[in-house]
C-alpha cells in the first residue's frame, strides 16, 4: 500500500520517544530486579500482596454494582441537570485523590456529618479507618468512571432493536434479557478490570485512609520501606511484586479495560421509560448518587472558604510550584503525544504499546526504581520535582493517546490525501491540516495532563525531603499535624486550580475547535 | 507528455497494467466499469498508490520517487477537497504556500482567482458556509494557482446534480484552454466525456488501454464498455 510507503518513511521522532519510553521503564524494572536479588518479603509482605488484591477486587465489584442503577437510570430517564450530572461523574477522575479523602473523612470520619448525625439520635457512629475507609474512597473515585462506561454501554444499544422490543410489547423483565443483559455481558467485565487496575495500584488514598498492619497495600508498603525503613532491597522486591501483578492484569485484561473517555454521552436516544416503583426508584438511585459525591465536595468547599485568604505565604508557594509543575507536565506530554500519536496512527504497533505501558504500571513502583537508579549518584531529593514531572508524564500519556488516536486518524482519512497532495509535511501539516482539527481532544489531553499532575501524591513523598514543597504534600502535613482548617482551606485552593487548570486547557480547545 | 511505461498496479487479487503515452495539452477521459481501476490508475499518477513496476514521466522526467505534494500535476478527489477548519482564502493559499507565507502579491493572485471562477469577494468564508457548486469552484480556483502542467479529476463533481455537473464541466474546459493543462479525469458518464474530453482511456479487465478518439470509440464501444453501457447509444 503505497499510502503506508509514504508513511513508514517518517515517525522518527515518535520512533525515537517510544524507544526512551521503553528504556526508561525497563531501566527502573531491571534495577529493581536487580536490587531485591534475593526473596526478602516477610509474611507482613505478603499479607500487603493479599489485601491489595482484595481490596482492588471488592473496590472493583462495589464500585460497578453501585454504578449499575445510576447509569440505567441516566440512560432513560431526562430530566433537567442531567447533562451537569453526566458531566460530574468526570470530575472525581480530575479530582486530587487527597481532596476526595478529606472530603469523605469530613462526610464520614470520626467527626463528620453522618457520625455526628448518629449521636445526635444516640446511635453508634461509624469508623472509616481500614478496609472500610478504603473500599469507601475507592467507590467514591470510581463508581462515577464505571457509570460512564456503563452509560456508553447502554446508549450503545440499538435503536432498531429497542424498537423492535417495544413493538413486541416486551415488559422490562424480557427487555432486559434481549436488550440490557447482553450488552451488561460485554461491558461488565471492562468496567471491573478497569477500576480492579486503577485500585491495585492506588496509593494516595490507601496512605490516608488505610493504613495499619491490616490495612497497607502493596504501594503503601513500597513507601515505608523507603521512607521509614529505607530498606531498599525489600523495597524493590516489593516494587516488583507490584509490577509483576498490574503487568498481569493488563495482560489477563487484554484489549477490555476501556478508558472511560470520550463524548458521545449526551445522545438523544428513546429507551422504554418504565414509570410506577421503577420511576420512583430511578430517582432514588440518582439523588443518593447525587448526594455521595457531592457531600464530600461540598464539605471541602464549606469548611475550606473561610481559611483560604488567610493561608500562610508557604503554602501559597508550594501552589504555585505546584502548578508550574503541572504546567510543565502538560506541555512536556504535549509534545510527546504529538510524537508519538501519528506513530501509533500509522500503524506503529511499538509506539502504541510503550505510550500505553504506564497504564500497566503503578507509579509508586516506577518511582521505587528510579530512585534506586537514581540514589548512589545524587541524592533522591534533589531530583524530586523533575522525576515527578516526569512520571507524571508518562502515566498521563496513556489517556492523551487515547484520546488523541481517533481524531488523529479521522483528520488523517478525511483531508490526509489533500495535505499531501498541496505538499504539506512537517510544521505545515501539523499547523494547518492537523491542530485545527485535534483542538479539542488535544486541549482535553493537555488538560487531563495538568490536573492529574496538579493534584498528584505519589511518587513525591518517595523523593521529597521537604513536605512543604508542592501543594498536595502541604495539604497532607498539615492533615498530619491535624491542622484541619488550614488542611481543608489547602484543599479547597488544590481542588480549584486542578479543576481550573483543567478548565484552560479544555477551554483553549473548544474555542474556534473545528467541527 | 506523459508517459505510462510498463506500469502495472496489484493489490491482492486486483491488477491493472498501462502502458501508453498521453500527448501534452490533451483532454482525457477515463472510462470503465466500477472497481475496475480507474481511480487506483489517477492514485498511482498522483502517488498514493506506489506501482509494483513500471515508470511514470512527465516530459520526459521519472516522477514515480516524487512525493505527492512534488509532482508536477494537481489533483481533486470525490470529496474532502477543502479544509473546512479554514477560509476559502487560506485554502486557496495552501496552494501557492504549503505554510500559507503570503505576499501581499500572493493574496492578489488568491483574489484574482476567485474572481476567475465567479466567487469574487468569497475570501473569508468557509467551505460549510458555500454550496456544493461553489466549493468545487474554490478547488478549481486553487487548481489554477497551483498552476502545475497536469490536473488529475477523480470524479470531483459526482455529488452535483447534472446542471451544476455541466457548468463545472464547463468551467475545467475554459480553465484547460486558457491554462494549456493537460487533463485526466475519472467519470461515469460518457456524456463528461463527449462534453469535455477529446480522447478516452478505456480501464477494464485489468487493462487501461491507449487513449481513443471519444466520438468513434463511443459509437463503436467494445464488448466490455457496451456491457457497462447497457447498449445505450451516445451520438
Amino acid at each position: 500500500m503505497a499510502q503506508r510507503a509514504f508513511k513508514l518513511s517518517r515517525n522518527l521522532a515518535g520512533r525515537g520517544l517510544a524507544l526512551l519510553i521503553a528504556l526508561l521503564m525497563g531501566s527502573a524494572a531491571l534495577a529493581l530486579a536487580l536490587q531485591s536479588g534475593r526473596p526478602v518479603l516477610s509474611a507482613s509482605d505478603w499479607g500487603a500482596v493479599r489485601f491489595s488484591l482484595l481490596q482492588a477486587v471488592l473496590s472493583a465489584l462495589l464500585s460497578v454494582a453501585l454504578a449499575l442503577p445510576v447509569a440505567r437510570a441516566l440512560a432513560r430517564r431526562r430530566f433537567a441537570g442531567r447533562g451537569v450530572l453526566i458531566a460530574a461523574m468526570g470530575a472525581p477522575f480530575l479530582l486530587p485523590v487527597l481532596v476526595a479523602a478529606l472530603g469523605l473523612l469530613g462526610v464520614f470520619g470520626r467527626n463528620g456529618l453522618l457520625n455526628q448525625a448518629l449521636m445526635a439520635i444516640e446511635l453508634p457512629g461509624v469508623q472509616i479507618y481500614g478496609l472500610s475507609g478504603v473500599l469507601l474512597g475507592h467507590v467514591f473515585l470510581n463508581m462515577p468512571l464505571a457509570v460512564r462506561m456503563l452509560l456508553h454501554g447502554w446508549q450503545a444499544i440499538p435503536q432498531e432493536q429497542v424498537r423492535l422490543a417495544e413493538s413486541l410489547g416486551l415488559g422490562p423483565r424480557a427487555q432486559f434479557r434481549h436488550l440490557e443483559g447482553p450488552m451488561l455481558r460485554q461491558v461488565l467485565p471492562g468496567a471491573l478490570l478497569a477500576v480492579f487496575l486503577v485500585c491495585l495500584s492506588s496509593f494516595a488514598l490507601v496512605l490516608i485512609l488505610g493504613g495499619g498492619p491490616k490495612a497497607t497495600t502493596l504501594e503503601l508498603a513500597i513507601y515505608q520501606a523507603v521512607r521509614f525503613d529505607f530498606d531498599l532491597p525489600r523495597a524493590a522486591a516489593l516494587a516488583l511484586v507490584q509490577f509483576g501483578l498490574c503487568a498481569l492484569a493488563v495482560l489477563l485484561a487484554g484489549g477490555r479495560a476501556r478508558l472511560p473517555m470520550g463524548g458521545g454521552l449526551d445522545r438523544a436516544q428513546a429507551l422504554p421509560r418504565p414509570g410506577g416503583w421503577r420511576l420512583g426508584f430511578d430517582a432514588l438511585a440518582l439523588g443518593l448518587a447525587a448526594l455521595f459525591l457531592a457531600a464530600p465536595l461540598a464539605v471541602v468547599v464549606l469548611r475550606g472558604l473561610p481559611g483560604l485568604l488567610s493561608l500562610p505565604p508557604v503554602v501559597w508557594q508550594a501552589a504555585l510550584t505546584s502548578v508550574l509543575m503541572a504546567l510543565a507536565a502538560a506541555f512536556l506530554c504535549g509534545l510527546c503525544l504529538l510524537a508519538l500519536t501519528p506513530a501509533a496512527v500509522a500503524g506503529r504497533r511499538g509506539v502504541e504499546l510503550a505510550a500505553m505501558a504506564p497504564m500497566a504500571t503503578s507509579a509508586l513502583a516506577l518511582g521505587a526504581g528510579l530512585f534506586l537508579i537514581l540514589h548512589p549518584f545524587v541524592a533522591p531529593s534533589a531530583l524530586s520535582l523533575p522525576i515527578t514531572v516526569l512520571v507524571n508524564v508518562l502515566m498521563a500519556l496513556p489517556f492523551g493517546l487515547r484520546l488523541l488516536m481517533p481524531a488523529w486518524a479521522a483528520a488523517e482519512a478525511g483531508q490526509g490525501r489533500l495535505a499531501e497532495s498541496l505538499g504539506m509535511r512537517g510544521m505545515s501539516r501539523l499547523r494547518f491540516a492537523l491542530l485545527p482539527r485535534l483542538r479539542r481532544p488535544f486541549g482535553m489531553a493537555l488538560g487531563v495532563a495538568a490536573a492529574l499532575s496538579m493534584g498528584d501524591l505519589g511518587v513525591i513523598t518517595l523523593f521529597a525531603s521537604d513536605q512543604s514543597l508542592t501543594l498536595p504534600l502541604q495539604v497532607w502535613s498539615l492533615m498530619g499535624a491535624y491542622r484541619s482548617a488550614q488542611a481543608e482551606a489547602a484543599a479547597l485552593l488544590l481542588v480549584l486550580l486542578s479543576f481550573g487548570l483543567f478548565a484552560l486547557f479544555d477551554l483553549w480547545g473548544r474555542r474556534n475547535a473545528a467541527a | 507528455m506523459l508517459r505510462l511505461e510498463a506500469l502495472t498496479l496489484v493489490q491482492d487479487d486486483f491488477r491493472l497494467s498501462a502502458d501508453f503515452t498521453i500527448e501534452a495539452g490533451a483532454r482525457v477521459a477515463v472510462i470503465g466499469p466500477s472497481g475496475a481501476g480507474k481511480s487506483s490508475l489517477l492514485s498511482a499518477i498522483a502517488g498514493f498508490y506506489a506501482p509494483a513496476s513500471g515508470r511514470i514521466l512527465w516530459a520526459g522526467r521519472e516522477i514515480g520517487a516524487l512525493a505527492p505534494g512534488a509532482r508536477p500535476l494537481s489533483m481533486l478527489f470525490q470529496d474532502g477537497n477543502l479544509f473546512p477548519h479554514l477560509s476559502v482564502a487560506d485554502n486557496l493559499g495552501l496552494g501557492i504556500s504549503p505554510d500559507l507565507r503570503l505576499s501581499a502579491a500572493d493574496r492578489d493572485r488568491i483574489a484574482a482567482a476567485l474572481e476567475r471562477v465567479g466567487l469574487a469577494g468569497f475570501g473569508p468564508r468557509r467551505p460549510a458556509q458555500l454550496s456544493g457548486g461553489e466549493q468545487s469552484r474554490v478547488a478549481l480556483a486553487r487548481v489554477l494557482l497551483r498552476a502545475r502542467p497536469l490536473l488529475l479529476l477523480d470524479e470531483p463533481f459526482a455529488a452535483l446534480g447534472p446542471g451544476l455537473k455541466e457548468q463545472m464541466l464547463d468551467l475545467v474546459a475554459e480553465l484547460c484552454a486558457a491554462t494549456g493543462i493537460t487533463l485526466l479525469m475519472v467519470t461515469h458518464d460518457p456524456q463528461d466525456a463527449l462534453r469535455l474530453c477529446p480522447q478516452t482511456v478505456l480501464v477494464a479487465q485489468g487493462v487501461a488501454r491507449a487513449p481513443q478518439d471519444t466520438g468513434p470509440f463511443l459509437v463503436d464501444p467494445p464488448e466490455v464498455l457496451q456491457n457497462y453501457l447497457g447498449g445505450r447509444r451516445f451520438l
